[in-house]
């Protein structure tokens, strides 16, 4: 028996989203009497693998081959099913992003084994198996019951945090046994962006919305967003209006989010805003309106303009960290 | 060429949500139901790419999963310019259940592209998509943000961790569709409102399948505490706050 996680890499580095998969697989492994073993694909240092010997993976299986360098979704759930079926892995753990989103449901039906996505804890009960997950977009958390032998979870980001307990890691290097030609998709071109911190890596995130009046008004906020070592979002119509770029989009129909805190200026707060940062552990308004529906939601608010309040926080931050 | 647009019906997105039976099932009374938004966005983008006349398909079809509540949903979907809709007569129990029932509709009528929102507003699975694809076991792109026509060929945009890819798919495939598929849902017209009467809602009964998971029970959150305000002009009281009392510096 074990607990398998499917560690993700970018370029060869291994995002903090695994490391905080690995933390939990160790901890909710431990609660059943088992030990988390990690898969990785795609190439990768044995340096970098160790790492997760750190956050407690006592075993390390890498694929290297040159296929799992692109996200061919079918042929990598084909890899995992065989580790999982050889090392009878009774949990399978993934990130809750765009990679785990579409691994995760393949996997289910090769070991028609019960799935959750986005689950936020441990798991409350091991026999039976029952977890919280957030349920209609965070207004809600539900417990759900898996019933069948094998389980998959998805772990919603920031969810768990990061917890060190090293162990020794032995690394292992695996061939896949079946057909790697798949030629149905194929990869026409490719463009890649350097967006600065990612919205999904950020511990914090500065966010305009409508109340900025103008795309020419974000330098403060950008300023803001630097000082603080933060990513840049926005709030939907200002995506739509192309004030800024559709992937700052934060919401229940862009992305959702949970930094340590989130700055939001000038958004008012709505159901379909707040869908997309309530999991964030802080949340700070700036907002001129005091009826201003996201001081609701918010930890910390400042009634003010923004174009005057953004200046005077930005020498705020500054002072404090020259302290 | 023909695409399928699977549709789930969920509460409106400003729905008050509450629970009954001692805080074991979703309390459906007073809410408004919907065509899930990403499912809505799915819909807009296909209606607009046969209207448009210069591209390959010449018919779209919207399948729902769901007992006859979700008929209104359905009929806006016709409204929307769906061709035809489909219902499968069951209560939808899991993603795992779910997905069987779409996927064997699909094995007796063929089509070019399955298309799914990346998730439901209501249950938040994200799962029924890749589902469908493994269960037909066909090729699935995830993150899509965008399709279009070369010729017959389609050209298939998708989103990935580092900036985008453009994809060529040979043969049916799966397409998890996210943002930017479509900017703005498309409101129905007299017209179409009219045409979606007249327009066939096959009803299907459901195949025989397995859920591997069922809902204990919910919980509303916490009230929040209530905000704190800071002076406009005390920048650094809030700055010391976040350090020593939210300890998110
Ligand atoms: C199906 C559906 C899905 C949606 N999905 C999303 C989503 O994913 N994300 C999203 O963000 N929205 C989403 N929306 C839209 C959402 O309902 C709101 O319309 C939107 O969030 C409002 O954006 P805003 O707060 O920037 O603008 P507004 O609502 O216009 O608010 C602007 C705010 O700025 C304040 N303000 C004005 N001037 C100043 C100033 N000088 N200084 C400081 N404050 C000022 C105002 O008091 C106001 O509170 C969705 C809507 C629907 C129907
Ligand atoms: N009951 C259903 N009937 C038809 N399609 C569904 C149903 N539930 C979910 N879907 C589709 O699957 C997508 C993902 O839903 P989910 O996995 O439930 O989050 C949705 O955006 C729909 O396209």
């Amino acid at each position: 028996m074990s607990v398998l996680v499917y560690i993700e890499n970018f370029n060869g580095k291994i995002k903090k989203q695994s490391f905080e998969l690995a933390s939990y697989a160790s901890k909710v492994a431990a609660g059943m009497d088992t030990f988390p073993l990690a898969l990785v694909t795609g190439k990768i240092d044995d340096s970098e693998l160790q790492k997760l010997g750190s956050y407690g993976i006592k075993k390390t299986f890498k694929a290297e081959n040159k296929f799992f360098s692109v996200q061919n979704d079918r042929l990598l759930a084909q890899l995992i099913k065989q580790v999982a079926e050889k090392e009878q892995a009774e949990l399978l753990l993934f990130s809750d992003n765009a990679t785990g989103k579409a691994l995760a449901p393949r996997l289910s039906v090769k070991l028609k084994a019960g799935l959750v996505s986005g689950v936020v804890a441990e798991p409350i009960s091991i026999s039976p198996f029952v977890i919280a997950k957030r349920v209609f977009s965070g207004k809600a958390s539900a417990k759900v019951q898996i019933n069948a032998p094998i389980k998959i979870l998805t772990l919603a980001v920031n969810a768990f945090g990061l917890h060190e307990q090293a162990v020794n890691n032995e690394i292992t290097t695996i061939e896949p046994n079946f057909d790697l030609n798949d030629e149905s998709l194929k990869i026409v071109e490719k463009k890649e962006k350097n967006e600065g911190i990612s919205l999904f890596d950020a511990d914090i995130v500065v966010s305009g919305g409508r109340g900025m009046k103008g795309p020419e008004n974000w330098k403060p906020l950008e300023e803001l967003a630097k000082t603080l070592g933060a990513a840049t979002a926005c709030s939907r119509p200002v995506s739509d209006d192309g004030w800024r770029g559709h992937e700052e989009h934060v919401g229940q129909t862009g992305k959702v989010i949970a930094p340590n805190l989130y700055l939001a200026v000038g958004i008012s707060g709505a159901t379909q805003h707040v869908a997309g940062i309530s999991r964030s552990k802080c949340i700070v308004a700036i907002n001129n309106d005091a009826d201003a529906p996201i001081f609701e939601v918010a930890d910390y608010g400042v009634l003010g303009d923004a174009m005057q309040v953004l200046p005077k926080l930005t020498e705020a931050f500054n002072a404090f960290k020259g302290e | 060429m023909k695409l399928l647009v699977c549709i789930s019906n969920v509460p409106d997105t400003t729905t008050k949500v509450k629970f009954t039976d001692n805080q074991t099932r979703f309390d459906s009374s007073g809410v408004q139901w919907i065509i899930n938004p990403w499912d809505e966005l799915a819909l807009t983008r296909a209606v607009d790419l046969k209207e448009d006349g210069s591209n390959p398909i010449n018919e779209v079809v919207v399948i729902t999963v769901g007992l006859t509540n979700t008929e209104p949903t359905l009929r806006k979907c016709l409204a929307i310019g769906a061709d035809k809709a489909i219902r499968i007569d069951t209560e939808p129990k899991d993603a795992y259940f779910v997905s069987q029932q779409i996927a064997s509709y699909v094995k007796t009528n063929a089509f070019d592209f399955v298309i799914f929102g990346i998730e439901s507003g209501d249950y938040n699975g994200s799962s029924v998509g890749a589902m469908v694809a493994e269960w037909l076991d066909i090729p699935s792109v995830s993150s899509v943000s965008g399709i279009r026509f070369n010729g017959n060929q389609a050209l298939i945009e998708r989103d990935t961790p580092t900036g985008k890819e453009q994809i060529e798919v040979n043969g049916t495939a799966v397409l998890v569709v996210q943002k930017g598929f479509a900017k703005e849902p498309k409101i129905p017209n007299m017209r179409g409102i009219m045409m979606a009467r007249q327009k066939p809602l096959e009803v299907i009964p459901a195949v025989a399948a397995e859920a591997l998971t069922n809902y204990v029970g919910f919980e509303l959150p916490q009230p929040k505490a209530k905000v704190k305000m800071i002076d406009a002009d005390n920048m650094a009281e809030l700055v010391k706050l976040l350090s020593t009392e939210a300890k998110v510096l």
